[in-house]
């Protein structure tokens, strides 16, 4: 694919946003906006590869791999650049893995307006330092991606919810690679995938579980936790959460995810407690109310003596900033470390819009 | 054979005494253990200055700052069993071992995670929970031997990383010390921390962007159902046809290996697994799931063998005849020395529909350069591991080896290609990096480098050409010899 017109179209200098479908939170208001190409330019399926231009519609490109009896583990909605850009997994997790783990290879433009490799073509390459990574979830600070090369993967024969009021964490314990297991702290929802006869099988050992057209609606607000910590949504209501990968679709602004011994939720100082090898490194919860929301943070706060954000990890992306993005004209204003926090942006962008098509 | 220093710089007056505060005994100078860290598996020999063994991050961490102050580069090495010269010492750097950090720390079984020293060694994790019904998916074949801080370092594979991915896809965090000492964890417990994927960045970074002190590892479910089945061929061809179309079948089994009559002949002397050696090629192949995956997948693979030119489609009865199969599979590196004293190994990668052409192209250089040349590698995901083997006291044979190994990287990039699936860039294809990066593209790498590590000091001259050697793809720098 070419991307020259794009990398002009970029240029070298002046603030610049660039512009999927503003499915995951849009341009920035004010500032020029480019759009990355639409278009698939090749899909090999015996190599489990497509290359397409990081405007194509996920629904298209979906709908391409579908002939082949393929798929990607993007999740649906808006462009191949958004999706990418704000780095966020669909909601089947758990069994078809992260997004960060599809894009092989990126053709991005850079803050000098140059096309820039990243990673390659090959389903496995450990060529050079991994780039392609960087770039999932950078919310397009780092440069503006054109054209991606992604690793696809069988569309399962079957896939199939199954709804219940069993215990989500048992069943995390004893199901053979379910593709979700979500729960609202009443219901538990079950996704088999795979040869019918297996699905069919598992299921019978699900009880009281009926068969559903599909997962739950979920609320609009996105929080990361750590898995362990699901288990103290316990008694709770008003949310979706991911059990085994620890997303939380949360309707409420803030959480008490509580602690086993009835600390305050920020506990986690896991570290020491690692180093020490008095138990494992815990699961802790920090500023359950502040605008920063639920993270496992624990370690870090540990580590670098602050939490996520601050200090070191927070000079790491000013400097990551500074080198690939010397003027910050590349969507001026957006900082990853506060991108995928639930705020007036991220409400607007994980919302039940975005999400309610994942079935 | 002398060794020189790239840099040639003198260690700083009091640098080693405070070291010596830090780490006591574990401080070595012996001539023994300098040459013993002067090198890793590679064959790529360089020059270790102090030797360093921490038993804790805060070790690690007095240590690299007590670097950064002097501004002493240093290297991070595990068990040294990487192929590329990634943990080989140039400049007379301080090489820090990391071997005597190898506790598992914790284990969530219903999280399906672990945290670990990095000087774990990888089949000892899969040990440590298989009682759990867990493993750790990433599995070299010096899986024995390897560190899990290793495996970050290079971003590691294994023949089972078909269907579920190398390194990255396993590290969910890690500790690092920084190249200035700061301590920091990147990634996190939780699927999405805030920012940028740093522990994404990090992991294969070769030790270059920092030291990882603890890493959380995400453990894999062991399926409840296995099958491995050996397929035989009268051609390469004929068995890389077949794994392409295996592929395009739609399925990703968990591993597909090939390895060819020369290696095949080697393996069967050396362990007697009963391998067909009048076979072109060999394909082993597992599957595994629930039963009924199994059984059709079997079936499948079976048939498009069979369609594809496979003689026998052997399926390995029980576990005892999977584990001889595999144990086949990992010993063919010990089993060249059957036939010659000496090997090169090479790591490139190769989309699926073109491994037969390239392997045929990797038998016609051998030929030329008058070498032997034995294929045994991960065919599901397109990753050639050819075998130069030879015997250094030939006259002029290292040359040819090194000849012949620089063209099959070209063929393969040529092909569409990658330089390195799972060994990493290190020293040994630092200078092919053009190949498959522009200058752009290679300045954009070396901005991650220097976020990193300002000063530099990490794992120097590894992984990134510098531009004014960007036009030949063949030196090795001053002072190292292979």
């Amino acid at each position: 694919m070419d991307l020259t017109s794009f990398a002009a179209e970029v240029g070298a200098r002046g603030p610049v946003t660039i512009a999927g479908s503003s499915t995951r939170g849009g341009p920035v208001p004010g500032v020029r906006v480019v759009s990355a190409p639409p278009g698939i330019g090749w899909f090999e399926p015996a190599e489990m590869t497509v290359c397409c231009g990081a405007g194509t519609p996920v629904a298209e490109l979906q709908q391409v791999l579908a002939a082949a009896g393929q798929t990607v583990a993007i999740p649906p909605s808006g462009t191949v650049g958004g999706a990418l850009a704000a780095g966020r997994s669909g909601i089947r997790r758990l069994g078809r893995g992260a997004l960060r783990d599809v894009l092989l290879q990126a053709r991005y433009v850079s803050a000098s307006g140059e096309i820039v490799t990243a990673g390659g073509p090959t389903v496995k390459n450990v060529s050079g330092f991994d780039l392609c990574r960087l770039l999932v979830g950078s919310w397009g600070t780092l440069g503006f991606v054109g054209e991606v090369i992604l690793r696809t993967r069988p569309r399962p024969p079957v896939s199939h919810w199954f709804s219940g009021d069993g215990d989500p964490f048992e069943l995390l314990r004893r199901l053979y690679r379910p593709a979700a297991i979500l729960w609202d702290g009443e219901l538990t929802w079950v996704c088999l995938e795979g040869h019918s006869d297996d699905v069919r099988e598992q299921a019978s050992t699900l009880p009281g579980f009926s068969e559903v057209s599909g997962p739950p609606p979920r609320p609009p607000i996105r929080r990361s936790v750590a898995p362990g910590a699901l288990a103290g949504l316990a008694g709770q209501r008003g949310f979706v959460a991911e059990i085994g990968v620890g997303i939380i679709h949360d309707s409420a602004e803030c959480r008490d995810l509580g602690s086993p011994d009835g600390s305050p939720i920020d506990r986690g100082r896991p570290g020491d407690a690692a180093l020490s090898g008095a138990g494992p490194p815990g699961v802790g919860l920090r500023e359950a109310s502040s605008r920063v929301g639920l993270r496992a943070a624990g370690l870090t706060a540990s580590a670098a003596g602050a939490a996520p954000g601050t200090g070191s990890v927070a000079e790491l992306h000013r400097r990551l900033k500074e080198r690939f993005d010397p003027t910050g004209r590349f969507n001026p204003g957006v900082d990853p470390l506060n991108a995928g926090q639930p705020s007036e942006r991220d409400n607007r962008a994980s919302g039940t819009t975005e999400w309610r098509g994942d079935q | 054979m002398p060794i020189g220093s790239v840099l040639d710089v003198p260690l700083p007056t009091g640098f080693v005494e405070e070291l010596v505060a830090v780490c006591g005994d574990r401080v070595r100078l012996g001539a023994a253990e300098l040459r013993l860290y002067g090198r890793d598996a590679s064959g790529l020999t360089g020059e270790a200055g102090v030797v360093v063994l921490p038993e804790s991050t805060g070790e690690v961490q007095a240590v690299v700052r007590i670097c950064h102050r002097h501004r002493v580069a240093f290297v991070a090495r595990g068990a040294g069993t990487g192929l590329a010269g990634g943990a080989t010492p140039l400049d007379g750097a301080v090489v820090i071992v990391l071997t005597k950090m190898n506790r598992v720390l914790s284990v969530d079984p219903d999280n399906r995670m672990a945290w670990v020293e990095p000087g774990v060694l990888n089949l000892d994790l899969s040990r440590h929970v298989a009682h759990l019904g867990l493993h750790f998916a990433p599995d070299p074949s010096s899986q024995q031997s390897c560190t899990i801080g290793g495996n970050v370092a290079n971003n590691s594979g294994g023949p089972h990383c078909l269907a579920d991915g190398v390194t990255s896809s396993h590290v969910l965090a890690v500790e690092v010390v920084l190249p200035d000492g700061e301590l920091v964890v990147l990634g996190g417990e939780d699927p999405e921390p805030a920012g940028l994927d740093l522990r994404g960045a990090f992991v294969g970074g070769e030790g270059m962007l920092g030291i990882a002190t603890r890493i959380c590892v995400r453990l894999t479910q062991n399926p409840p159902g296995v099958r491995t089945m050996l397929l035989d061929f009268a051609s390469v061809d004929d068995g890389a046809a077949t794994v392409s179309a295996i592929i395009a079948a739609g399925m990703v089994p968990a591993a597909i290996e090939m390895m060819d009559q020369l290696c095949v002949q080697a393996v069967e002397a050396y362990i007697g697994a009963g391998l067909p050696l009048d076979a072109a090629a060999i394909l082993l192949v597992e599957v595994v799931g629930a039963p009924h995956t199994l059984a059709e997948q079997v079936e499948n693979v079976a048939r498009i063998g069979v369609d594809h030119g496979a003689r026998t489609v052997r399926v390995a009865a029980d576990e005892a005849e999977r584990q001889l199969l595999w144990k086949g599979r990992k010993s063919a590196f010990g089993a060249v020395a059957r036939i010659k004293p000496n090997y090169y190994l090479h790591d490139t990668v190769v989309p699926r529909r073109h491994l037969p052409g390239v392997l045929r192209a990797v038998y016609e250089i051998a030929e030329r350069h008058d070498l032997l040349v034995m294929n045994v590698f991960h065919a599901g995901d397109g990753n050639l591991h050819p075998l130069l083997v030879y015997d250094r006291r030939e006259p002029g044979v290292e040359e040819r080896v090194h000849a012949a190994g620089a063209e099959i990287v070209q063929v393969s990039v040529a092909a569409g290609g990658s330089l390195s699936g799972e060994h990493g860039i290190g020293l040994e294809k630092r200078d092919f990096m053009p190949l498959m990066f522009s200058p752009v593209d290679l300045a954009a790498q070396a901005a991650l480098r220097s976020a990193f590590d300002p000063a530099g000091l990490a794992n120097p001259l590894k992984v990134l050409p510098s531009p004014a050697r960007c036009a030949d793809v063949h030196d090795m720098p001053e002072g190292v010899w292979i």
